[in-house]
């Protein structure tokens, strides 16, 4: 009889590991144990699968195929996708839409912290410049977008009747390929930098006082204060709202789409361009969910990055 | 799936998804319904409730329709045809039976079988044989099939406003009939000061090149032709360098186009209605529009015969088929078509009640039928005219001598590349003429070879 070693022995006597079960007991047990959860989310998971996941799905698939919507699709492998590359509107679009969200960072990603600290900063009217910070954000898109038309307008718009008023030069605004990529951006920026202004200025009123006064006791300056206390607690938020807009600004459209055009290769845009490869003049749906697909791939890659990011900021 | 793989996953979609919210679609499925012999026909075109009169008008003439046909129960719906709503309409079986398009539509929707052949049918509406052919060959494929019937023609001519002209010292009887006559009028009624605009021109969402291409054909030049069964760009050329070249001589020497560019449909008509402009390129239909919606007055406007006079483009209306259609559907469409739209019989009574109701009727436009059916429509229009005839003389005094064009194939990929062309002669003062039509001519014969 040969002796058992005494890791042997202690592995016979004791019970079965819960972990090493057999694998179809342990998913019965995890399911179990969360069945309500999973009840719970039902509603929410049954939305995302009929008007997220299935939309992502179909647009791949219909990414290789040709489709009329009368007689069955047919597949075309990657004849959209070689299509696609060799349209010299599709690096149009791919460098205005980069050249716009590099501006949009330069213009609109350090303006709403400038301006949250202003708030914070504030002793009286708090809340009427709030208010008056977030109001172009409740704006509807189409009446920013109209609003700016009549600002822009060469003839007799407002911009140029002020600069012409005190005898400055006047610009073509959204007229004139050297400026039209930039007259889109301050629109979007104006439009839409209420709502990170206020995200960080929530960020500010949640930084500890005590900080504050250590700084100031050691004699540190109002630029040293923001500089050594403010950034480095505000810095999550402010990688997070960086990845969030250069999400955001890639997929711009309306300023684009409303202002010059779907045919204007100054400022086509990807979104622009996935709107008229389907609607306004290839009727090529195909080709238009091929582009979306590429638009998917790249903001993808910036989710990933703004996931891992939130997922170490939690652990 | 762990969580954090779950959340990545969900995120990802979250941010996502809208980059396909524009093109993923479902392909659905059309039902017949047809019980006890009668067919269900959907249609469109009914004018929104907001025009009481003529959405009142649309379905008196349903239910006369049903009186005559019990066997047809139409289903009258409002709107006509958009690009944007249309192919999700068709996957969502949502498309009308029978349904409103506009002369730029046809050639896709065959090309893509979206449409239904209904030459079968036609032998049972002798009237469909008297509509010229070149208006009917809009609504056929290269074999001679046809897909729809034409209900409304127009073609391109000048408008202008009559007032500004007799302000400027010009004579209103006789517009322009050169391309250096409007060049002339424009600059004297942009020396009226005040923010007048001598001629205006489009340059965006494909109205440019629609424009571009009315303006070659007015000179004799082409946008397409076919060589030897294989369509070629034919725009670069002395006729193309000509329109680009004395748009930007307009637009930056004479000052006579107005600061304001990258204009599209609506923005001419206002302006016209708004009394600041005085010429563009334009269909008589144009008028009621400036009249009814931006405040303009009958009076005020004149039409004249296209400058150069060597062609002109046409377009116009006309009713298609849903490709899934039933024959029983067809046959009742073209029932309706051929009892209203496209009908002879009908022009008299029509004019009558628009007459009646204060909508214009007399407004120069090319028949779209021969022979019989056109000397009826003309006897219905001469009786029953409200607008100033007198206005659109130099129109139809022109029309039998300046032949109609159509668009060329591939119209809206090919409008959207020469709208660059447009664009950058009316924005920018340095642009280059030739290198605009080389490169314009470089896609466009893209476009012409890649035919999907």
């Amino acid at each position: 009889m040969a002796v058992l070693s005494a890791a042997e022995r202690t592995q016979r006597l004791s019970p079965p590991d819960p972990g090493r079960l057999p694998r179809s007991g342990r998913l019965r047990r995890v399911i179990g144990d969360n069945l309500l959860a999973y009840a719970f989310m039902a509603g929410g998971l049954a939305c995302f699968a009929l008007f997220s996941w299935y939309p992502l799905v179909r647009g791949i698939v219909l990414s290789f195929q040709q489709d009329n919507f009368v007689t069955d699709p047919y597949w075309v492998g990657t004849e959209n996708y070689a299509l696609l590359f060799t349209d010299p509107l599709f690096w149009t679009a791919w460098r205005n839409t980069l050249v716009f969200t590099g501006l949009a960072l330069v213009l609109g990603y350090l303006v709403p912290l400038f301006l949250a600290i202003l708030l914070n900063e504030l002793r009286h009217l708090k809340g009427f410049f709030r208010v008056a910070v977030y109001l172009p954000v409740m704006l509807p898109p189409i009446v920013v977008v109209l609003l700016w038309r009549y600002f822009y307008d060469p003839g007799n718009g407002l911009f140029n009747t002020i600069l012409s008023g005190v005898g400055l030069p006047t610009s073509q605004w959204t007229q004139s390929p050297s400026t039209a990529l930039f007259s889109l951006v301050l629109v979007s920026t104006w439009a839409n930098l209420g709502g990170a202004t206020l995200m960080y200025l929530a960020g500010l009123q949640g930084i500890p006082g005590e900080l504050y006064e250590a700084a100031e006791l050691d004699g540190a300056s109002v630029w040293q204060r923001l500089w050594h206390v403010t950034v480095p607690q505000l810095r999550f938020l402010m990688l997070v709202l960086l990845l969030l807009q250069i999400i955001a600004t890639m997929q711009v459209f309306i300023e684009p789409y409303q202002l010059t055009g779907t045919t204007n290769p100054d400022t086509i845009t990807v979104m622009v361009l996935i709107y008229r490869y389907a609607f306004t003049v290839n009727n090529d749906f195909g080709l238009a969910a091929a582009m979306s697909v590429t638009l998917f791939v790249v903001l993808a890659a910036f989710s990933a990055v703004y996931l891992r990011l939130t997922r170490s900021q939690e652990s | 799936m762990g969580t954090h793989r779950m959340r990545t996953t969900l995120g990802l979609l979250l941010v996502v998804g809208l980059g396909f919210g524009t093109t993923a679609c479902g392909a659905g499925s059309s039902d017949d319904t047809e019980d006890g012999g009668k067919v269900t026909l959907v249609i469109n075109g009914l004018p929104p409730a907001t025009e009481a009169a003529t959405h009142q008008r649309f379905l008196d003439n349903v239910a006369e329709f049903e009186k005559l046909n019990p066997d047809i129960d139409l289903d009258p719906r409002e709107g006509k045809m958009d690009p944007q709503t249309f192919a999700a309409k068709l996957a969502g079986g949502q498309l009308e039976d029978v349904f409103y398009v506009y002369f730029t539509d046809p050639a896709t929707l065959i090309a893509k079988r979206q449409v239904a052949n209904i030459s079968d049918y036609l032998g049972d509406f002798p009237v469909t044989s008297q509509i010229k052919p070149e208006v009917l060959r809009v609504f056929q494929d290269d074999k001679g099939a046809t897909y729809g019937l034409p209900y409304k023609n127009y073609s391109m001519g000048l408008l202008y406003n009559r007032e500004l002209f007799t302000k400027a010292g010009l004579d209103p009887e006789n517009p322009p009939r050169t391309w250096a006559g409007v060049r002339e009028a424009a600059k004297k009624i942009t020396a009226l000061g005040d923010g007048h605009v001598g001629y205006g021109d489009y340059s965006k969402s494909n109205t440019g090149g629609w424009h571009f291409t009315t303006e070659i054909y007015s000179l004799g030049g082409e946008v397409a032709v076919n060589d030897g069964g294989t369509w070629k760009a034919a725009f670069n050329g002395p006729p193309g360098r000509q329109v680009l070249q004395q748009l930007k001589d307009m637009r930056w020497t004479d000052n006579s186009m107005g600061e304001r560019q990258l204009l599209e449909w609506a923005d001419l008509l206002q302006m016209m209605g708004s009394g600041k402009l005085g010429m563009y390129v334009a269909t008589a239909d144009n008028i009621p529009t400036i009249v009814n919606q931006y405040k303009g007055r009958y009076e005020t406007y004149g039409l004249g015969p296209i400058p150069g006079g060597a062609g002109t483009l046409g377009g116009g209306e006309g009713y298609m088929f849903n490709a899934k259609a039933s024959p029983a559907k067809i046959r009742a469409g073209l029932k309706w078509l051929t009892f209203w739209f496209t009908s002879a019989e009908r022009f008299d009574a029509e004019n009558k009640w628009a007459a009646d109701n204060k909508n214009p009727v007399g407004l120069p436009e090319p028949a779209i039928f021969t022979g019989a059916a056109a000397q009826l429509q003309e006897t219905a229009d001469a009786k029953y005219a409200n607008v100033p005839q007198q206005n659109y003389a130099p129109f139809k005094a022109a029309m039998p001598s300046i032949p109609v064009k159509l668009e060329p194939p591939n119209a809206q990929q090919i409008y959207a590349v020469l709208d660059v062309a447009m664009q950058k002669v009316l924005t920018d003062r340095n642009a280059n003429v030739d290198q605009l039509l080389a490169d314009a001519e470089t896609q466009v014969n893209q476009i012409l070879a890649s035919v999907r």
